[in-house]
């Protein structure tokens, strides 16, 4: 049976300049057909031509601007400006684009997931004015003039967000993918709380000074689906900051100033 | 996802004005359950109509009753204190819909317009006379075990998800709604939504370009005993099996004024009438309520997988008039 590739591809002509190109892309037997397979030979220089050009800008150091809109033609270009994590920041995208993609592919700021994509999973959560949402629904033209905060942005400079902190020294995660949506939800959470805001499961609506039992934080939470399981150390850590008592580690390698606290100078 | 025209309206009349001119334009505001549809090719809108931002956000009490923004958030909503106070079912309802995220992310006005929907209308490789108009229905001899137990038709068996709606039409609210040249309309919530009939396409009576300016619910004595009661496959964020809104006007030991309203049994929220009917002027007793909800539940026309919510309704309606009755 003859190689569907090889087919289509290898009987066209190529020309010496895209040979060339092939060899400094690192394309040999294989791969090198795969790759004309995707791109159809035709237009596989213009490719080749960009994926070389961003290879020695990034060699280089220098990163491209935008290299997507650059590149594509936007059908229903929008420009949106807003903050975010402080910052303020302008991009044309074509109106389709939701927020977590303008944020991922952008604005490299990759630290917000995609899980499901539909707003069932809660990866992709931000807060956006003060309020937790989902990215993955939001379309980034809706969010001109908003203040976005990720999970780049809690931390300020070296030092962890307090809930930060929390989930590592409680090990809130195992594969750490709905990590960021989790804890950007959780810090949102706390200052819900703080407004006085209920829950489906609140029983003293509007006492501000109310602590939030286990099942009202689960209820709040329930928007953020973990498939590795960490729940009850997600509890944990986000009771902790809310409760403001710290409790004892009980891992090894949660921070070095938490485990001393507890066992004093044996440990690190 | 298809391409679209994007354009944000400053007022009413801009939107309107924009979404009636153009075939095939939507209006969005929160977009939760719109972008989803979206992208998964249901939703084909040419032009999207961006209403959040208009000034539409406010609850306000008026008269004796209380207004709610079609664009305030479905959380402000929850929490604002002229409806904890005179509508604690309605907090209850909407708290107890979706996740924090979506609450923060929805409107008033969306959550009712969210489409009455089911697996079979998102799966674009299956007939849906919901999505396309005579192409049959998946879900009537498929898997059925979430959809309708009342006023279904062979077109459509879809049940209408929102939690908020089950509790604004217990309460008798009222829809105002604005059209092309200023026009405005009031439509009781119980005629908003329809029934599928022979044309599942729409949901609700709303003629193109209308929108949803306000809600208004009058004030009334349910406050301090009612209850909205959600049951489904786990503890939270998911789909209503069967939920109920259930408020009570006790005079003494009778029944002075009763309301309830299901989720999860119909293509619109459903009002048990029949139920509220046999109640009022009854002692709140166990005894009766039982009585009450088997009348209601006599209606009931289960599909193969989902006989269960008939009992499960009928003890569900129990269980939420005892809790509102306490």
């Amino acid at each position: 049976m003859t190689d569907h590739f090889e087919d289509l591809h290898e009987a066209e002509e190529l020309t010496a300049d895209e040979e060339k190109l092939l060899d400094e892309l690192g394309l040999e037997g294989e791969s090198r057909r795969r790759f004309l397979g995707q791109v159809g030979a035709a237009g596989f220089s213009v490719f080749a031509m960009q994926l070389i050009a961003e290879r020695q800008a990034l060699a280089a150091g220098e990163v491209p601007i935008e290299p997507a809109a650059e590149r594509l033609p936007l059908e229903n270009s929008v420009k949106v400006a807003f903050n975010v994590n402080g910052e303020k920041r302008s991009v044309t995208v074509d109106s389709r684009t939701t927020l977590l993609d303008t944020l991922r592919e952008r604005l490299d700021l990759t630290g917000s997931k995609k899980g499901c994509d539909h707003g069932q999973c809660g990866a992709c959560t931000v807060i956006a004015d003060g309020r937790r949402v989902l990215s993955c629904l939001t379309l980034a033209v809706t969010c001109e003039g908003k203040d976005v905060t990720t999970i780049e942005g809690l931390a300020k400079g070296e030092t962890l967000h307090p809930m930060q902190d929390a989930f590592v020294k409680y090990d809130a995660f195992q594969c750490g993918y709905c990590t960021p949506g989790q804890i950007c939800s959780a810090v949102a959470l706390l200052d819900e709380a703080k407004r006085g805001e209920a829950s489906y499961v609140t029983e003293t609506t509007g006492n501000r000074s109310a602590k939030l039992s286990d099942d009202d934080i689960r209820e709040r939470m329930s928007g953020n689906i973990c498939r590795c399981g960490a729940y009850p150390n997600i509890l944990k850590a986000i009771k902790e900051v809310h409760r403001g008592e710290e409790t004892a580690a009980t891992w090894n390698f949660a921070k070095p100033g938490l485990l001393k606290k507890e066992v004093g100078d044996e440990t690190v | 996802m298809r391409p679209f025209k994007y354009q944000s309206a400053a007022t009413v009349k801009d939107a309107v004005g924009a979404v009636s001119k153009s075939e095939g334009s939507k209006f969005i505001a929160g977009g939760t359950n719109l972008v989803d549809l979206m992208k998964e090719d249901v939703e084909r809108p040419a032009a999207l109509i961006d209403v959040s931002r208009i000034d539409l956000k406010q609850v306000r009490s008026e008269g004796d009753s209380v207004v709610i923004g079609a664009m305030a958030k479905n959380t402000d909503t929850a929490n604002h204190p002229l409806v904890r106070m005179n509508f604690p079912l309605l907090s209850q309802a909407i708290f107890a819909g979706a996740s924090a995220q979506i609450r923060n992310m929805a409107t008033n006005g969306g959550n009712l317009m969210q489409r009455t929907r089911c697996v079979y209308f998102y799966d674009t490789s299956m007939p849906c006379n919901k999505r396309e108009r005579g192409s049959g229905c998946g879900a009537k001899e498929g898997l059925n075990r979430m959809h309708a137990i009342f006023g279904w038709s062979d077109e459509c068996v879809a049940v209408h998800p929102s939690d908020m709606c089950v509790a604004l039409a217990a309460l008798d609210a009222v829809v105002k709604v604005e059209g092309p040249e200023g026009k405005t309309r009031d439509v009781p919530f119980s005629a908003f939504h329809r029934l599928p009939g022979d044309d599942p396409t729409r949901d609700n009576e709303l003629k193109n370009g209308e929108l949803i300016t306000s809600i208004t619910i009058p004030k009334n004595k349910f406050a301090g005993n009612s209850y909205y009661l959600k049951v489904r496959d786990r503890a939270s964020y998911a789909f209503a099996l069967v939920s109920v809104a259930a408020a009570l006007e006790l005079d003494g030991e009778k029944i002075k004024d009763v309301r309830i309203a299901l989720g999860g049994v119909a293509h619109k929220p459903w009002r048990a009438r029949k139920a509220e009917d046999y109640l009022r002027g009854k002692a709140p007793k166990t005894e009766e309520f039982e009585k009450a909800a088997k009348l209601e539940l006599a209606d009931a026309r289960a599909l193969e997988h989902n006989a269960f919510k008939v009992p499960l309704a009928e003890r569900a309606i129990v269980r939420a008039l005892r809790q509102a009755s306490q």
